[in-house]
């Protein structure tokens, strides 16, 4: 299934015009002379999107839309502009799509909190439960009776040594 | 000709998946032996049928039979044999009909090999085998026939997309494939527990080596895919959280979960509801992967296969067998009984932490995946979730886990004494704690993350081996006598001890190649060098040769590095006329478990030509690959385990089962 991937990356590159010129984004001719400014580049180049690609940062993307978007970043970054300064200029550019991070916002609420409130929910539903008597009804007299017989050393336990319910 | 019997082979499979869905059920309704065997043979003659319509279209694609519209779209008379066959699922069509292959294959597979099986819970699941083999045959018959033919057949085909033209990435659809599509037998089962309203340590113990084996597999089809991403993309990338990669990682996810907690239901009889919605949702998450893969709804550009027809019916296929076995879950799960109470600290516990950490887990990476298509479709916004996404939920999750696996294997059944595990796990935390002060102070300073997943690392090895250490006793009795008692220890503690060092291998690996890859790119002119982490390339030439379907600029770098001899590396830039595409194909050389790693980028103009090297140092890159190997070697060495084919003691039981639920 990862060829669907591929080819939607090939497909991205092709449409670059790959054959005339593949960026990368540690091309030589583009890097900052700064290595500290330039290593901030980078790490912002993962937090963006290449707009065209499946799911491709402008770091990893060679297509041409993710070189002009390496550019515009390395000029902001060379013109000493923050990170959250680069990230809001592209942000009311191109929408939210152009970052990899979605917002804390509202909309996206579900997006960010459903696995940690499964996680806690689950959790404490489980604690409580495994705290909470038995929901079952006091031992039949042949149940102690088993019960009494499993309890005795020395006697293999039998086939139904359970009672109630769990998880 | 063959093109047609394939036609007419795959329309038999659809028909033959019927009569078994049909047959198995009436005789399980009748208690009808020879319809039960009709439903068995008409199971393995689905599966021959299907056979014979995939080799079929092998025989167009080797034959490179450009009459056959898929082949023309996917083959090339220059490529190399290999690739004729991998083309064959190369394609929307094709790889429908390998998943088709291997769904009736293991409902062969169980017609076959279920001797165990209680008379009334295998027709049952042959009969759920049939039916899910009955709607996506049909849909493979009716809405994606690889045979059709073309009027005006082309003189040459347009060739598969050359960067799918790789060895491993060959190999890789049949592994995934078989991974998925191996959940359908867990689903059926979990199906046929419910009709018969009975899930016990018995069904437990049946479901497992199906698991097992699916499991195993996917996890090898998802190592190779990225393996494949990691030489082939260019860069040593190997995981992107790529809609299409979460695809493959959420089926693996219910999956490892249900391998967990199926043990708590076959030793206890505890979960068993638990259980079965696993195994009905690992199976839905393969249904559903291959739904956001195959229907183009991830990526509205530059789709893979746009064609909302194809999309409505795998939705709709997806919807029916979920929706019926989810229904069927909700009308006869609380009736199940329960069984086996246990404390919160106790191996059940252990797992039950286990299993709502991976679906916790599931539900970020699902999230993650579906999430921008359903805002897209309520708001018309569009987001993106990417890798900054899953590092700042999946990844905590999963460090929760790995804190908690070694304690695992260590508590007791019903009531553990995690005091006692913890002076255990003494050594395995030490070690731990060792290696990362090493590898703040010393190895890579100031870097917490890294240094902190080394220790989690390590953490899981020695952790997984300290558990070896109690089971043998090693240090309480002499040596020879742990060495017996390792020698005997079963196949199960063996795979699962593999497993959980072959995790803990995959979080050095990641993490350290993450954190620790070096990168160089220059624009070099002949003579020139680069210096990339220890090691000095030198551009000695560029050489134009031709392969068979491609003609390429090949570099020679000679490489001087700190141990070893100097060597030459050579990547090569290839050119593929039928597609008119550049491809790249590194030299990767191995030091270790650490890559050297160069790709060959375009000529540069100047005074003097000049090339684009790109090096890469990728420290303990193939960790990353080792680790899931591991895991999977241990699903095997699971597999294997005799106490997992049902024992006399069992299979008695078995029968006394069958023979009350039948009276």
């Amino acid at each position: 299934m990862r060829a669907a991937g591929a080819i939607g990356k090939v497909a991205a590159l092709s449409l670059a015009g790959l054959l005339t010129m593949a960026a990368v984004s540690n091309d030589p001719a583009e890097r900052l002379a700064d290595p500290a400014k330039e290593a901030r580049a980078r790490a912002l180049f993962r937090e963006v999107r290449c707009l065209e690609c499946q799911n491709e940062s402008i770091d990893e993307s060679e297509a041409a839309i993710a070189d002009d978007l390496r550019h515009v970043v390395r000029q902001q970054v060379k013109a000493g502009r923050s990170d959250a300064d680069i990230k809001r200029y592209l942000l009311d550019r191109y929408g939210e799509f152009v970052l990899m991070r979605p917002s804390f916002s509202l909309g996206n609420a579900a997006l960010w909190l459903t696995p940690f409130v499964l996680v806690l929910g689950g959790g404490a539903i489980l604690i409580l439960r495994s705290r909470r008597p038995p929901a079952t009804p006091p031992l039949s007299a042949e149940e102690s009776a088993a019960l009494a017989a499993l309890e005795a050393p020395h006697i293999a336990p039998s086939a139904h040594d359970g009672h109630g319910s769990a998880a | 000709m063959i093109a047609e019997l394939g036609a007419f082979a795959l329309l038999l499979a659809f028909v033959l998946s019927i009569v078994q869905a049909g047959a198995s059920a009436a005789g399980r309704l009748r208690h009808d032996a020879s319809l039960r065997g009709t439903g068995e043979g008409a199971a393995v003659a689905a599966f021959l049928a299907a056979a014979t319509a995939f080799f079929a279209l092998m025989y167009a694609f080797v034959t490179s039979d450009f009459s056959v519209s898929n082949v023309a779209n996917n083959s090339h008379t220059d490529k190399p044999l290999l690739y004729k066959i991998a083309g064959v699922w190369g394609s929307h069509e094709g790889s429908m009909l390998l998943w088709n292959l291997a769904l009736t294959g293991f409902g062969a597979a169980v017609a076959l090999g279920g001797r165990n099986l209680p008379r009334t819970l295998k027709p049952l699941v042959l009969a759920s085998q049939g039916t899910l083999g009955a709607l996506f045959l049909g849909y493979a018959a009716f809405a994606s026939n690889p045979f059709l033919r073309l009027p005006h057949p082309p003189a040459e085909g347009a060739s598969l997309n050359p960067i799918l033209q790789d060895p491993f990435l060959a190999i890789h659809p049949p592994f995934l494939y078989a991974g998925y599509v191996g959940f359908s037998v867990v689903f059926s089962f979990a199906i046929a527990a419910l009709i018969e309203g009975r899930v016990d340590a018995a069904w437990a113990r049946w479901v497992r080596p199906w698991t097992l084996a699916a499991w195993s597999l996917l996890t090898v089809g998802i190592m190779l895919g990225s393996f494949w991403a990691y030489y082939e993309l260019g860069w040593g990338g190997w995981w992107f959280w790529d809609p299409v990669e979460n695809a493959s990682f959420m089926p693996w996810l219910a999956g490892t979960a249900l391998l967990h907690s199926a043990i708590v239901t076959e030793k206890r009889g505890a979960m068993p509801g638990w259980s079965v919605f696993l195994a009905l949702t690992a199976f839905t998450f393969s249904m559903l992967g291959a739904f956001l893969v195959r229907s183009g709804v991830l990526t509205s550009v530059h789709a893979f296969a746009v064609d909302p027809t194809r999309g409505i019916l795998l939705l709709s296929i997806l919807g029916v067998a979920t929706g019926s076995g989810f229904a069927l879950f909700a009308w006869r799960a609380p009736g199940l009984k329960a069984g086996g109470l246990f404390s919160p600290v106790s191996r059940e516990g252990s797992l039950v932490l286990n299993n709502l950490l991976l679906a916790g887990a599931l539900a970020t990476v699902a999230l993650g995946t579906l999430y921008p298509l359903i805002r897209q479709a309520l708001s018309a916004e569009a987001i993106s979730v990417g890798a900054p996404f899953f590092n700042l939920t999946f990844v905590p999750l999963m460090v929760l886990l790995m804190v908690a696996v070694p304690f695992g294997p260590l508590l007791a059944w019903k009531r553990g004494d995690l005091a006692g595990a913890a002076r255990r796990l003494v050594v395995a935390a030490g070690a731990a704690a060792l290696c990362g002060v090493v590898w703040f102070a010393v190895v890579q300073p100031g870097k917490v993350f890294t240094a902190f997943a080394v220790v989690m690392g390590v953490w899981l090895i020695v952790g997984a081996l300290s558990e070896l250490a109690v089971r043998t006793r090693f240090g309480a009795v002499p040596l020879a006598e742990a060495l017996r008692r390792l020698g005997h220890l079963p196949r199960g503690a063996w795979g699962m001890t593999l497993a959980h060092v072959g995790l803990g291998v995959f979080v050095l690996g990641a993490s350290v190649e993450t954190s620790g890859r070096v990168e160089a790119a220059e624009a070099l002119a002949i003579g020139q060098s680069v210096k990339v982490g220890a090691y000095t390339l030198t551009l000695d030439g560029v050489s134009p040769v031709q392969g068979p379907n491609y003609a390429a600029d090949r570099a020679t770098i000679s490489v001087v590095g700190p141990n070893g001899p100097a060597h030459t590396m050579s990547p090569e830039r290839r050119y593929y006329p039928a597609n008119h595409q550049q491809t790249s194909q590194v030299a990767i050389d191995a030091k270790g478990p650490s890559d050297l790693y160069i790709v060959l980028g375009e000529q540069r103009e100047g005074p003097k030509p000049s090339w684009l090297i790109r090096a890469y140092w990728n420290p303990w890159a193939r960790l990353i690959f080792a680790g899931p190997l591991l895991m999977a070697l241990g699903g095997l060495v699971s597999l294997s385990d005799g106490r997992l084919r049902i024992a006399a003691g069992a299979r008695s039981k078995a029968k006394a089962a069958a023979a009350g639920a039948t009276a």
